[in-house]
C-alpha cells in the first residue's frame, strides 16, 4: 500500500504509473509510444478534474492532511527569499511546531509563522504533528510584537490539527498562551495576513489567524473541531467523522459563503501537492495583492477594522 | 437470631441508601453529606460540612454576587439562530428548545449591570446546564456588548465562567467568537478598564482560551476544574496517567495560570477590595 495517495487518488495514480511504464518502455525501443502516452495523459486529466469536481467535505479534509501537502516552510521556501529563522519564547524553550522568522516578500521585508508538519517520521515526530505547545504560541506572539515594532506585515501559514493536548502543554498554560494571542493580535499595529494551508484546527489554529485578511487555499479546512472529535463528542462514534465534516461545514467555499473568511486561493488540479511551486506562486500574487492594500491603511483604521470584523461575527436573532 | 429480630421484620439494603429525591433534601456532590436544601442556599449552595462548592446556575450567582435591588438584567432578548441547520442524533434547534424549556434560560449566559458593595459593575455568568454552557454566537455577542457598556462608563467588567467551550453546533461561528470576545477586552484594556474572570467549575476549551485567561486578575472558585483540552483526550493522547489534581484549581494556581482560589462566601468582598484598589477608590 502507498501511503502517498489517498484512496480516492489511486485511479489517478495507477494511471500516472502506467504512462510512466510506458515512457520507459519507450525510451528502449524504436517503437514511439509518444501517441499512446499523450492519449493517456489526456485521459489522466480529465479522469482527475472529474474525481476533484465534486469532493465530499471529508475528502478534502484528507487533501488538507495529505502528506505530500506542502508545509508553511514549503512556502516560505518558494514564495518568499532571505529568511532568517528566528527561534524560542525567550522563557522555556523553542517548539519546532511552530516555525517563525522575517523574510523578503518581492524584495519587502516581512515577518512569517506557521504550524509546521514534518514529512518523516522522525521529523513528524521532532515537530510534534504540527501540534504547538503554549511556547509555541509565546514565541509566535514574540515574533509578532517584534513586527509591529519594526513596522513588517505578519504573515501567518495556518496547518494544525490542534493545540497539544498534553500534561506539560496544560501545566504551562496551553489556554493563556492562546488566549493571549487572540488578544495581542487583536490590537497589534500591523497588517496581519493569515492563510489556511491545509488543516485550520480549533483554537490552536485561530491563535495565529486573528488578522485583517483571511484566505484559505482551495482543498484546506478551517473547523472548531476536528471532525473525528466532534463526532466522538456529538455521534459517540469517531467513525462518523464523515458525516460530522459535513455537518460542521469546514471547507472554503462554505466559510466564505458564512463570510468567515475573505479569499479562496484555488489549488492546482490535483491539489496544491501535485505542484508546490505553482501553488506558491499562485499565493504569492495574492498575499501580495492583500499586503499592498493593507499597508496603505493607516494603523488606527487597520485595529478598528479588525475589530469590527471579528466582532461581528455570529449569527442570532433579537426579539424586541 | 435474638429476641430482637425475632420481633421486628428485617430490613434489607436497598444499594440506594445515599439517593435522596429532589426537594428539601440534597446530597453534597463532594463529600455525599446529606443536606438541608434551606440551609445549603443560605450558605451560598456551599457545603456546610466540606467547603464543597455546588453548582449554581448564572443567574442564581448574579443574584448571589450583585447588591439586591441593583440588578438590571441585560440583552435579555438575543437567541441562537441554526445558520448550519445542524443536526446530529438531534438537530441544534430541537437542543436549543429542550435546553430552553429545561433552564428557563434564552442562552448560556446572563448578564446584569449593578453594583457590588455599591460599585458600579457588569456581570456576565454562565449556565453550565445550557448545552454545558457553551458558547455559540449569543454568548459572544453578549459578552461583546457587556464589555461594550463596561467601555462607554468605564465601569468593570466581572465574568464568571462554567462551560465545556465552544458549541460544535455553530461550528466555524463559536471558533470565532474566541477572537471576538478577546478583541473586546483588547479594546477595554486599553482604556484602562479592569476586568476580572471568576473561574468556576468546569471551564475548558474555547471559553479556557479565550476570555476566561484573560482577567486582569483570575480567580477561581474551590477545586473548580480548568483546562484546555478535557481529560479524556489528554489520556488517550499521552497514554500515561494523570498527575493528582491535574486541571484543578489547586493545579493551576500552584503553575502560576491564576492569582487566587477564592470562596464563594468572600467572593464579593474580595473582588470589591481588589476593584477599589484597581480603580484608586478611598478605602
Amino acid at each position: 500500500m502507498n501511503l502517498n495517495f489517498l484512496d480516492f487518488e489511486k485511479p489517478i495514480a495507477e494511471l500516472e504509473a502506467k504512462i510512466e511504464e510506458l515512457r520507459r518502455v519507450g525510451d528502449g525501443s524504436e517503437v514511439s509510444l509518444s501517441e499512446e502516452i499523450s492519449r493517456l495523459q489526456d485521459k489522466c486529466h480529465r479522469l482527475t478534474e472529474s474525481i476533484f469536481a465534486d469532493l465530499s467535505p471529508w475528502q478534502v479534509t484528507q487533501l488538507a492532511r495529505h502528506p505530500r501537502r506542502p508545509y508553511t516552510l514549503d512556502y516560505i521556501e518558494h514564495a518568499f527569499s532571505d529568511f532568517d529563522e528566528l527561534h524560542g519564547d525567550r522563557a522555556f524553550r523553542d517548539d519546532p511546531a511552530i516555525v517563525c522568522g522575517v523574510a523578503r516578500l518581492n524584495g519587502e521585508p516581512v515577518a512569517v509563522i506557521g504550524q509546521q508538519k514534518g514529512r518523516e517520521t522522525r521529523e513528524k515526530i521532532r515537530r510534534n504533528f504540527g501540534m504547538p505547545y503554549p511556547e509555541g504560541y509565546r514565541k509566535a506572539l514574540r515574533i509578532m510584537k517584534m513586527a509591529e515594532r519594526f513596522k513588517l506585515p505578519i504573515f501567518t501559514f495556518i496547518d494544525t490539527p490542534g493545540a497539544y493536548p498534553g500534561i506539560e502543554a496544560e501545566e504551562r498554560g496551553q489556554s493563556e498562551a492562546i488566549a493571549r494571542n487572540l488578544f495581542e493580535m487583536a490590537r497589534l499595529e500591523t497588517p496581519i495576513i493569515a492563510t489556511v494551508i491545509g488543516e485550520g484546527g480549533s483554537g490552536g489554529a485561530l491563535a495565529i489567524g486573528v488578522a485583517d485578511h483571511v484566505i484559505m487555499l482551495g482543498y484546506s479546512v478551517y473547523s472548531v473541531i476536528s471532525p473525528e472529535g466532534c463526532a466522538s463528542i456529538l455521534w459517540k462514534d469517531a467513525k462518523q467523522a464523515e458525516i460530522a465534516a459535513e455537518a460542521m461545514g469546514m471547507t472554503a467555499g462554505k466559510l466564505k459563503q458564512l463570510g468567515l473568511v475573505d479569499e479562496i486561493v484555488p489549488e492546482p488540479l490535483g491539489g496544491a501537492h501535485r505542484d508546490a511551486p505553482a501553488m506558491a506562486a499562485t499565493l504569492a500574487e495574492r498575499l501580495e495583492i492583500a499586503k499592498s492594500r493593507l499597508v496603505k491603511v493607516p494603523v488606527a483604521d487597520l485595529v478598528e477594522s479588525r475589530h469590527r470584523r471579528f466582532a461581528s461575527m455570529g449569527s442570532f436573532t433579537e426579539a424586541s | 437470631m435474638s429476641w430482637f429480630e425475632k420481633l421486628v421484620p428485617k430490613i434489607e439494603a436497598t444499594g440506594q441508601s445515599k439517593s435522596v429525591p429532589e426537594g428539601l433534601w440534597v446530597k453534597c456532590k463532594d463529600c455525599d453529606e446529606i443536606l438541608y436544601r434551606a440551609e445549603l442556599e443560605r450558605n451560598l449552595n456551599v457545603c456546610p460540612k466540606c467547603n464543597g462548592h455546588q453548582a449554581v446556575t448564572g443567574r442564581q450567582r448574579l443574584e448571589l454576587f450583585l447588591d439586591e435591588d441593583s440588578r438590571e438584567e441585560l440583552f435579555a432578548n438575543l437567541e441562537a439562530v441554526d445558520p448550519l441547520k445542524f443536526k446530529d442524533s438531534k438537530r441544534y434547534k430541537d437542543r436549543l428548545v429542550a435546553a430552553q424549556k429545561s433552564t428557563t434560560e434564552k442562552d448560556a449566559l446572563v448578564v446584569m449591570q449593578g453594583r457590588v458593595k455599591g460599585l458600579e459593575v457588569v456581570v456576565a455568568a454562565f449556565d453550565f446546564r445550557f448545552m454545558g454552557g457553551s458558547m455559540g454566537s449569543v454568548v459572544g455577542e453578549k459578552f461583546l456588548r457587556a464589555a461594550e457598556v463596561c467601555l462607554a462608563k468605564k465601569i468593570p467588567l466581572i465574568c464568571f465562567s462554567a462551560s465545556g467551550g465552544a458549541r460544535m453546533q455553530e461550528a466555524l461561528m463559536s471558533l470565532m467568537q474566541m477572537a471576538k470576545t478577546s478583541s473586546a477586552l483588547a479594546r477595554l484594556s486599553d482604556a484602562g478598564v479592569p476586568y476580572v474572570s471568576v473561574l468556576c467549575h468546569p471551564t475548558t476549551g474555547g471559553v479556557s482560551a479565550s476570555f476566561a485567561m484573560l482577567g486582569d486578575v483570575n480567580i477561581a472558585e474551590p477545586k473548580a476544574t480548568i483546562g484546555f483540552a478535557g481529560k479524556r483526550v489528554i489520556q488517550q493522547t499521552v497514554k500515561q496517567e494523570l498527575p493528582k489534581g491535574f486541571q484543578s484549581a489547586e493545579f493551576l494556581l500552584e503553575h502560576g495560570a491564576i492569582d487566587m482560589i477564592v470562596d464563594r462566601r468572600q467572593m464579593r468582598d474580595r473582588i470589591h477590595g481588589l476593584l477599589a484598589k484597581l480603580m484608586h477608590h478611598a478605602a
